[in-house]
């Protein structure tokens, strides 16, 4: 947790010549090094705005939601990778969220104090497994459990039904919009999970005791002392996993079926931003539209990942920073 | 600093007695031959190839920039593109596309597929595998009543261009509707990730069709078809077919090297085969690295048609690389 350590009054010695000559060139070094990061940042922004500028020229606004993506015809729009990314991201909230909390109440609340930190550490480690495992693994045994038992079941169950029908319809690949949310939603468990146990943990025991002492049940104290306490910050984790989940390149190529047509079926293929770029980029020639139009992609995604990160910092700031 | 000195002085000494390098990037699918020849290479006249497969675009950009020594495209580089950026342009090797099917219990080879129909599987327009169109051509099979599900590259491929060309060349609506190039709008189906992801992807899905590079079928023991040429004859995918489509390609007409052996006339020739492309700066910056490459090359041509076809890539036809030889003569300025 990014627990904010009050910023210590400058120190000020009282130096000799050679001192402040050797204060004067770290104090520039330091600054150097923290402007440098903006700057860099500031470059990425602008160079892809400037390789995606072609492509924005070309199709305009109409760039975001054009749906058609064409090599051949060299029309291309953001559409459905856009589309892809955001479903498949707030899909795999939706999944990771409630087991996330599921996780962190039993770490904080119920778990057997010695059974607290290796269950801790194991899920720190989930979180340092590499994506191309997580993708390897949904390839190999997620995929043909969704093609040969999940998916026909709910395509036969709930395929015919109004309404809702329409969500689950199409021939069973294994892969698709849905496999890719369930991987998703497995990568960013760790995060979440690990965010909302430290939260939790900061919430002061005298006010966990005081609703004890009025007989309230665990299961009451976390509904209506922990969550209350620690709201903000929670929301702040998930955000963080939403970033993740946004940018996940390998583990989703593999399962999500790649397809650049818009699939109103969960179980229908579809393409994400990361995902599109990473698979077009090493056959697109320099100074075409097609390139232009990654660098576009690029731009997107880097906004939109800007927007929820910014949210999820502004939202973990510990109370007390924002009074 | 004395260890360092020495340090350097014996990497001067050793200099150049050392293999020489010679860098190349570009297409994923001659990059196994290439890394063969360039260990055999090494061994026999200690030209140390270091190759980058990072796909044919990036090849052209690199070579075009001039940070590699060559470049390698499975798509040739039209004309006027090669004046521009002054590069020559050769084949190395022929390679072949196959379909591979998903059907259970059936055989490799016993399905007989037309080119029109391929391309319409992959329009969508015909989805299900005991289709009267395609049960036409196979009396005998028990095509089971089963959804086509294709499987493409989603990643841009030097194999998804010559698949491509062989559909639009076979089916005018596939020209006007989709065309060739190495990603394309497919109409249907789903994408998978480089030749092995197609493979999978079909091994795990019953009724799956995909294409992929006839090597990674063979090695694989995948469950190709019959394909029907051009001549009208049903064909198996066999190293025969592929050289027999390799020799009915028109090399003395075609500019640039850039033949088309897609559909070949040939009574036995697979359909779908294709050359690689090696480019070449015109004007190189340093001479001796270009003679090393040519140098290579004209080894690997000499010696390497054996290690080519263990990889079951087809070997260039004697006079095209005699007319290549002539090119590197005449073209490369020193």
């Amino acid at each position: 947790m990014s627990q904010s350590v009050a910023s210590p009054k400058p120190f000020v010695v009282a130096s000799g010549k050679s001192g402040s000559a050797g204060d004067a060139i770290f104090a520039a070094a330091a600054k150097i090094s923290g402007v440098f990061v903006l700057v860099l940042l500031g470059a990425i922004i602008v160079s892809l705005f400037i390789g995606g500028w072609p492509s924005f020229r070309a199709f305009g606004l109409r760039f975001l939601t054009e749906a058609d993506w064409d090599p051949v015809q060299n029309v291309f729009g953001a559409g459905v990778p856009v589309y892809g990314t955001l479903i498949t991201s707030v899909l795999a909230i939706i999944m990771a969220v409630p087991l996330a909390f599921g996780i962190a109440f039993y770490l904080t609340e119920l778990a057997p104090i010695w059974f607290r930190r290796p269950v801790g550490t194991a899920i720190e480690l989930l979180a340092a497994v590499p994506s191309i495992i997580y993708g390897m693994w949904g390839f190999f045994m997620i995929v043909p459990l969704m093609s040969q038992y999940v998916q026909p079941t709910l395509i036969d169950a709930l395929g015919d039904l109004p309404l809702i029908g329409g969500l689950f319809q199409g021939p069973p690949f294994g892969t698709g919009i849905f496999t890719a949310a369930l991987i998703l939603a497995v990568m960013i468990l760790p995060f979440i999970a690990a965010t909302m146990r430290d939260v939790f943990q900061t919430v002061p025991p005298v006010f966990k005791e005081s609703a004890y002492g009025l007989g309230c049940t665990t299961w009451e104290v976390m509904r209506s002392i922990v969550i209350p306490y620690t709201r903000v910050s929670v929301v702040g984790g998930i955000m963080l996993g939403l970033g993740r989940a946004l940018g996940e390149t390998m583990a989703v190529t593999f399962v999500i079926g790649n397809t650049n047509r818009l699939s109103t079926s969960l179980f229908g293929p579809g393409n994400t931003i990361a995902s599109i770029v990473a698979l077009e980029f090493p056959e697109s020639q320099s100074g075409s539209l097609k390139l232009s139009s990654l660098l576009a992609l690029g731009f997107i995604l880097f906004v939109i990942s800007f927007i929820v990160l910014a949210i999820s910092r502004t939202l973990l700031r510990p109370a007390g920073a924002k009074s | 600093m004395k260890t360092l000195t020495l340090a350097l002085a014996t990497m001067l000494v050793a200099g150049p007695v050392a293999a020489q390098q010679i860098t190349g990037a570009g297409a994923t699918f001659p990059a196994p031959v290439y890394a063969k020849w360039g260990e055999a290479a090494k061994a026999a006249i200690g030209i140390e190839l270091n190759y980058q497969a990072i796909g044919s675009g990036g090849g052209q950009n690199q070579i075009m920039n001039r940070t590699v020594d060559f470049g390698a495209s499975d798509a040739p580089v039209d004309g006027p593109k090669l004046t521009e950026n002054k590069l020559l342009q050769f084949p190395t090797v022929m390679g072949a596309v196959v379909p591979i099917v998903n059907l259970p219990g059936i055989e490799a080879n016993a399905v007989k597929l037309t080119g029109p129909v391929l391309a319409d599987i992959y329009a969508g327009k015909i989805s299900k595998w005991n289709d009267p169109r395609i049960a036409e051509t196979n009396a005998g099979v028990a095509l089971p009543n089963l959804a086509i599900a294709p499987v493409y590259r989603a990643d841009g491929s030097g194999t998804t261009y010559v698949f491509t060309s062989y559909l639009s060349a076979v089916s005018a609506d596939w020209k006007d509707k989709v065309g060739a190039a190495t990603s394309v709008k497919w109409p249907a189906g789903n994408g998978a990730k480089g030749n092995d992801g197609v493979a999978a992807t079909v091994k795990q899905v019953r009724g799956a069709i995909g294409y992929v590079e006839n090597a990674y079928a063979t090695q694989n023991k995948l469950t190709t078809t019959q394909l029907r040429n051009k001549a009208g004859a049903f064909v198996a995918p066999t190293l025969a077919a592929f050289s027999s489509a390799a020799e009915s390609g028109d090399w003395k007409g075609a500019k640039n090297y850039a033949v088309n052996l897609i559909d070949t006339a040939g009574p036995t020739s697979w359909p779908i085969v294709s050359a690689t492309f090696i480019l070449l700066p015109q004007d190189p910056k340093d001479a001796a690295r270009s003679h090393a490459v040519i140098k290579f090359f004209d080894w690997a041509y000499n010696n390497g048609s054996a290690i080519a076809s263990g990889l079951e890539y087809i070997p260039l036809p004697k006079s095209v690389q005699d007319a290549v030889r002539v090119s590197w003569k005449s073209d490369i300025k020193n």
